[in-house]
């Protein structure tokens, strides 16, 4: 038998029960979607994060205070709770480590804003100007921190898009809020910046952030010389690596700390974030597709099942094409194909359906979506290989019939 | 043509061999007109299993057209069956909700023939089976129980097999479609030259065939030989 011939015999036998055959390709449509929607979810989210991350800067190092790990014995401390790093240990590192492009130093808290009527509680972020640089922050509207400003412990703010609406009003744009007084923790200070939208939620949301100079802060708000973080910028990413080393070697030395294991600071590297956090949502992603995948499995069993009423349901008709001439193999082939045609078609709507959703909740703003092409050609290859797998058994099955008994089958 | 030498069937069922056929001899000519007669338990069903090719006797020899099919395989079978041979079975088993003409060609399709040489064909046969042309395009389950056995006749001859079985054809149709029907057959054998075996119980129908061959428990008990009725 010739294929178009088997194809064409196919598509009637399909037609022919119309409501059976759209019910056992939802299945498959509903299993394929589905593993779609997940695994671009995932993905989503994987992307997502990663671009969140390196939108905070390329070639990062951040140095903290306290042990990052602390095994066996020991009380790890909260981030930034540890007073061990100084403007002085950031000024050596800057001078000494050659590698090194840029580097700020930072204090940060939470503080009460204050405008007119209106307040808010934000993060205040004590800070140098090459911040722009380490941390890829670009101004929308009047300036940033500047040396000068550092040097002199000027009460200026440079505040985030989030922070101009919490404090002038939803209808505020960002040139509203430049040369307005504003209160932090009681002291005024003048607005000379607004930062660009950066996007992104959560527990670091980088537009609901007020800059000051690290020096006011430490004046006016911590009282202390110390430092909460100091971020370098790394000239390459190549010499993140001796970077790190350098940065590391350097602060033991200052700290008069011989054994680097009790180190009172921890040099983290971006990269190194970013492949733990990517390993966590990948392990998402495969979890969602595998739940995705049981719906699709289930969808096999469907077709299956439906190839198996049809065999039985058929019986005579396959008495009879043995009759005229169709070998076991015509008959496998045959029933292989009805299958086959059920779930790549469900495969091809299942893609195309998956591909809708994922766009509906990434224009929706539910999540952020990303439909691979790869995700669409496995779902596509694998709602082949269900057809092959679940249909070769009712095929088989028909295929062995004996003609003698199958046409005197009622 | 056809020549059969002491076959035997027997049916293993269990422990218990159940022998259909004890030794059956019989030759067929081309062009003959037969009709294999005995009541039920006979062993006529098998013997046309056998004739058919749908299945292989147990010992003895079997050669149609010249060639020993009694040892072949299922697939050897099939391509047998789909060359030389042509089925009318009882229940007609024409294919539902499917056309007259579509149901005539399938046999086509199997020996893969091209469409448009499928299509002529396949009218040719219908025309005489003596089928009209307006029935063509009905599907199976539109036309009447004469015009689907006619139908079903014009797909045994479509192959232009070497061999016709017809198995109790007129079975499940009144007498007087049933007339209509064994005179399609006598058409077919006196006008076309086909050779027809045709498996009944009846004797009123074996007696429309030239030569009547009477089984009883697996034995043949009479063979009319090659007389000429009328």
């Amino acid at each position: 038998m010739k294929l178009k011939d088997t194809l064409e015999e196919t598509f009637l036998a399909l037609l022919a029960n119309k409501a059976r055959t759209a019910l056992t390709i939802l299945g498959i449509v509903i299993g394929i979607s589905s593993v779609i929607v997940m695994v671009s979810v995932g993905q989503g989210a994987t992307g997502s994060i990663q671009a969140s991350i390196e939108s905070t800067g390329s070639n990062l190092l951040m140095i903290t205070p306290g042990a990052a790990r602390t095994f066996g014995a020991g009380v790890r401390s909260a981030g930034g709770t540890a007073q061990s790093l100084t403007v002085d240990d950031a000024n050596a590192i800057a001078s000494q480590v050659a590698s090194v492009q840029y580097m700020t130093p930072e204090v940060s808290g939470r503080y009460q804003v204050v405008y007119k009527g209106n307040n808010t509680n934000t993060s205040i972020m004590g800070t140098s100007d090459s911040y722009t640089q380490v941390r890829n922050l670009s101004i929308d509207q009047g300036v940033f921190i500047t040396t000068q400003d550092v040097e002199s412990a000027s009460k200026v703010a440079v505040v985030g898009p989030t922070v101009v609406t919490d404090l002038f009003g939803t209808d505020a744009v960002a040139s509203d809020a430049i040369g307005q007084t504003i209160k932090i923790n009681k002291i005024q200070f003048q607005i000379v910046g607004v930062t660009v939208a950066k996007g992104g939620s959560g527990f670091q949301n980088q537009d609901d952030r007020i800059y000051i100079p690290y020096t006011v802060s430490q004046r006016y708000f911590t009282g202390n010389k110390y430092l909460s973080e100091i971020d370098l910028q790394i000239a390459s990413p190549d010499q993140m690596t001796t970077a790190q080393n350098d940065v590391t070697s350097l602060l033991l030395t200052r700290h008069n700390i011989a054994d680097p294991t009790s180190a009172d600071f921890t040099v983290q590297n971006q990269a190194d974030i970013l492949s733990s956090i990517s390993s966590v949502s990948q392990t998402l992603t495969i979890l969602l597709g595998a739940i995705a995948g049981i719906s699709l499995l289930v969808g096999g069993i469907g077709i299956m099942n439906m190839m198996l009423t049809t065999v039985t349901e058929r019986t005579k008709e396959i008495g009879l094409r043995k009759a005229i001439g169709a070998k076991a193999k015509d008959i496998t082939f045959q029933f292989l194909t009805e299958a086959v045609v059920l779930t790549f078609s469900g495969g091809v709507i299942g893609v195309f359906l998956g591909w809708v959703i994922s766009w509906g909740v990434k224009y929706f703003n539910l999540y952020q979506t990303k439909v691979s092409l790869l995700s669409i050609v496995l779902a596509v290859v694998v709602s082949g290989a269900i057809g092959i797998v679940f249909g070769y058994y009712p095929a088989k099955r028909a295929a062995k019939l004996n003609p003698i008994e199958a046409l005197r089958y009622e | 043509m056809i020549e059969i030498k002491d076959l035997i069937k027997i049916y293993n069922s269990g422990s218990v061999g159940f022998q259909a056929l004890s030794g059956v001899n019989f030759s067929i000519k081309d062009g003959e007109f037969v009709a294999i007669m005995g009541p039920s338990g006979s062993g006529k069903s098998t013997l046309m299993h056998i004739l058919g090719c749908l299945d292989t006797p147990t010992s003895g020899t079997y050669f149609l057209d010249g060639k020993d099919v009694s040892t072949l395989n299922e697939d050897e079978l099939a391509e047998i069956r789909k060359n030389k041979i042509g089925f009318v079975f009882q229940a007609f088993n024409l294919l539902p909700r499917t056309t007259a003409l579509r149901n005539v060609s399938l046999p086509l399709v199997y020996a893969e023939v091209d469409p448009i040489e499928r299509e002529k064909k396949a009218k040719e046969s219908l025309k005489s089976a003596g089928l009209d042309e307006e029935f063509f395009d009905h599907l199976s389950n539109q036309l009447s129980g004469g015009q689907i056995q006619r139908v079903a006749i014009a797909r045994a001859l479509v192959n232009n097999p070497k061999l016709i079985l017809a198995d109790e054809p007129t079975g499940n149709l009144d007498s007087k479609t049933g007339e209509i029907v064994l005179e399609t057959f006598r058409k077919l054998n006196k006008e076309h030259g086909r050779t027809i075996i045709l498996i009944t119980h009846e004797h009123e129908v074996a007696e429309h065939a030239d030569r009547i061959i009477s089984l009883k428990d697996g034995l043949i008990i009479s063979d009319s030989g090659a007389h000429k009725k009328k």
